[in-house]
């Protein structure tokens, strides 16, 4: 990779054009993204219900999402008394700009099985200029993605905090809890994908994928960390079943329950964006992006299509996960606090550094650089084992800290867990099922 | 050209931004100011071709570390404005402006006895810091990620390892720190609302 093709042989007034076009086409097609995305939810999430969900406005209730947005614009724009007026402004921004960028790496389209003379896949030509189909294809991209949503947080934060109220400040401390503890799940599933794939910017690693299953990433990294991806990401987003940000029954509406008119459009927008956006993601990490799942066994198809044969292969992957995020709002309970930390810093956490740890142990097998065998095959087995055993007891050591920490809480409460005489038995319980709170 | 630009335009946001951390009353805006502090920095180093320091600035710095000292100011309450015209501890302001001094006299001898005044773009900084004279290798991004993983993992592994050892022993000690038995509960607070 020499870079970006516009940097190649000195920027003219015709890239800058070409660039302004790219950008402001991905604004456009992501805003009309998320309002489909909308649509789609409602409309996936009666169904499931067994209602109808929008109807009237447009085709299919096409434009409800459209209307709702006009309605939203010319309501009154509040600020509370006890707000702090400049940060209460500039929360809206600090969600939606970041939701936005990140859309910017995630290429939609384009033909990777066809490398291009200046050694670039998936690019297409307009009047001679070569471009890639997405916003941006930013060098170790896939971090910007971590820094875009290590961002987003502060939108989420400094709305509850600047709100001047209860309720939105308790949604925008859960909302930093939560995205510290799952983002480092999401980086280490990440980092899996890097060390497969050898590549940080979203386009090789789209790149690295395309050809046969094997070198689908969700194969190649041993479906572990696609998994913790998936779980770790609709927890970044603040999705069903991880809602606790905005848990209506709770805590009113969270961090915008003082928000309302183009403000509170921001910030719905910024939501529905990033869940597209996160889909996008899985899709390019995972599962190929644009490229094809396999090789058409008959005929060579890819090349004929073109860039649009990449566009419907992307769009068709990204639509079954935009389904999974609806479907896990409509069937999967919200998660209580102590729960929603178990899993993050208890199984994620663990489970996706054992991961990475094989992952790379592996690699060093297989590129030669252990040599306790002859063979390639035994020396990755050793590794297998070993990495086993790491587990295990690793495994053995958190459960014994998490029975001691219990066993501690316990003791300060004043209680002991044997024997268990009948009516201390439901006092033990009680405890140890609120034990989350003081994490 | 380009880079005096960038250049001149990143300054201004670090500079602003770590004078508003100093000069705001609110710790939430003075945090605020902060990440502005870190973006200029990451700025500077995207235009000396370090993407990858870059992204890492902003992801362990204006992220992680800044989103970490909000949730604590939020948590404990302690978002009102300060009455700072006491010394917390005496003789501190004194010898701030004393290290400050020295740090700045460091920063300009290390500039001028260089003899490089970084007259080409892409020259800030580099020699100034280090006072070195030498040639600097140009990097591609790739290698120079591969470069710095390399360098962590192999010459600098004892170093790596110990800096690990170090943030586990900062947990601990912090939960240790926490959990002392007979503490209060933490209080969330309204936001800044006392002062007004």
């Amino acid at each position: 990779m020499g870079g970006h093709p516009f940097l190649r042989d000195g920027v003219d007034f015709g890239d800058v054009l070409l660039v302004l076009g790219i950008v402001l086409i991905s604004f456009v097609l992501c805003l009309i993204a998320t309002m489909l995305m909308v649509w789609f939810e409602r409309k996936v999430v009666s169904r499931l219900q067994n209602r109808i969900g929008p109807n009237i406005a447009g085709p299919f209730g096409l434009f409800q999402t459209l209307a709702d947005g006009i309605k939203l614009f010319f309501k009154e724009d509040l600020i509370p008394e006890r707000a702090d007026r400049k940060v209460f402004q500039l929360a809206p921004y600090l969600s939606l700009i970041p939701a936005f960028l990140t859309f910017t790496l995630v290429p939609i389209a384009g033909d990777f099985s066809n490398v291009s003379e200046s050694g670039t896949a998936g690019s297409s030509t307009i009047f001679g200029r070569e471009f890639l189909w997405q916003g941006a294809d930013i060098p170790s991209g896939i971090l910007f993605f971590l820094a875009m949503s290590s961002l987003g947080i502060y939108g989420i934060m400094l709305a509850g905090w600047s709100s001047g109220s209860k309720y939105p400040l308790l949604g925008s401390v859960r909302a930093s809890a939560q995205a510290i503890s799952y983002e480092a799940a999401l980086g280490l599933s990440i980092a899996a994908v890097i060390l497969v794939s050898g590549a940080l910017s979203t386009n090789e690693i789209v790149q690295a994928q395309s050809g046969s299953l094997r070198q689908l990433n969700i194969v190649a990294t041993g479906f572990v960390p696609f998994i913790v991806f998936l779980l770790a990401g609709t927890a970044e987003l603040n999705r069903p079943p991880f809602d606790l940000v905005e848990a209506e029954q709770e805590i009113v509406g969270g961090y915008h329950t003082e928000y309302s008119s183009i403000r509170f459009a921001l910030f719905f927008l910024a939501e529905f964006m990033n869940t597209v956006t996160m889909g996008g993601l899985i899709v390019t990490l995972f599962l190929g992006g644009p490229a094809p799942l396999f090789d058409f066994p008959f005929i060579d198809i890819m090349p004929t299509l073109g860039w649009f044969g990449g566009f419907v292969l992307f769009f068709g992957k990204l639509l079954i996960f935009l389904f999974i995020f609806v479907w896990f709002r409509a069937t999967l309970p919200r998660l209580r606090y102590d729960q929603l930390m178990d899993l993050g810093w208890k199984a994620l956490i663990p489970v996706s550094l054992l991961w990475l740890i094989v992952l790379g142990g592996i690699r060093i097998a297989q590129n030669g650089d252990l040599n306790i065998f002859d063979s390639t095959n035994a020396n990755v087995a050793l590794v297998l084992v070993a990495s086993l055993v790491l587990g295990a007891v690793g495994w053995a050591l958190l459960r014994a800290a998490m029975d001691t920490a219990r066993d501690e809480r316990l003791k300060e409460a004043g209680l002991h867990l044997t024997p268990v005489p009948a009516p201390a038995a439901q006092n033990a319980h009680a405890v140890s099922s609120t034990e989350g709170a003081g994490h | 050209m380009a880079g005096v630009v960038v250049f001149v335009i990143s300054t201004v946001i670090v500079l602003a931004g770590a004078l508003g951390v100093i000069l705001y009353r609110n710790p939430v805006h003075a945090a605020l100011s902060l990440i502005a502090s870190f973006f200029g920095v990451a700025i500077m180093f995207i235009s000396q071709g370090a993407h990858f320091l870059a992204l890492v600035q902003i992801v362990v710095y204006g992220g992680a570390i800044v989103v970490l000292f909000l949730f604590v100011i939020m948590l404990l309450g302690v978002d009102r404005e300060e009455d700072i015209s006491e010394e917390p501890f005496e003789g501190q302001r004194v010898s701030a402006l004393l290290s400050g001094v020295m740090i700045f006299a460091m920063l300009m001898g290390g500039i001028f006895l260089s003899g490089r005044t970084g007259d080409e773009a892409g020259d800030y900084g580099q020699a100034a810091i280090t006072g070195s004279t030498g040639q600097v290798v140009p990097l591609t991004e790739e290698e120079d990620v591969v470069q710095l993983g390399h360098d962590l993992f192999t010459r600098n592994i004892l170093a790596f390892e110990a800096t690990g050892l170090l943030l586990t022993i900062a947990t601990v000690g912090a939960v240790v720190l926490v959990r002392n038995r007979g503490a209060e509960d933490l209080v969330v607070d309204e936001p800044g609302t006392a002062s007004r």
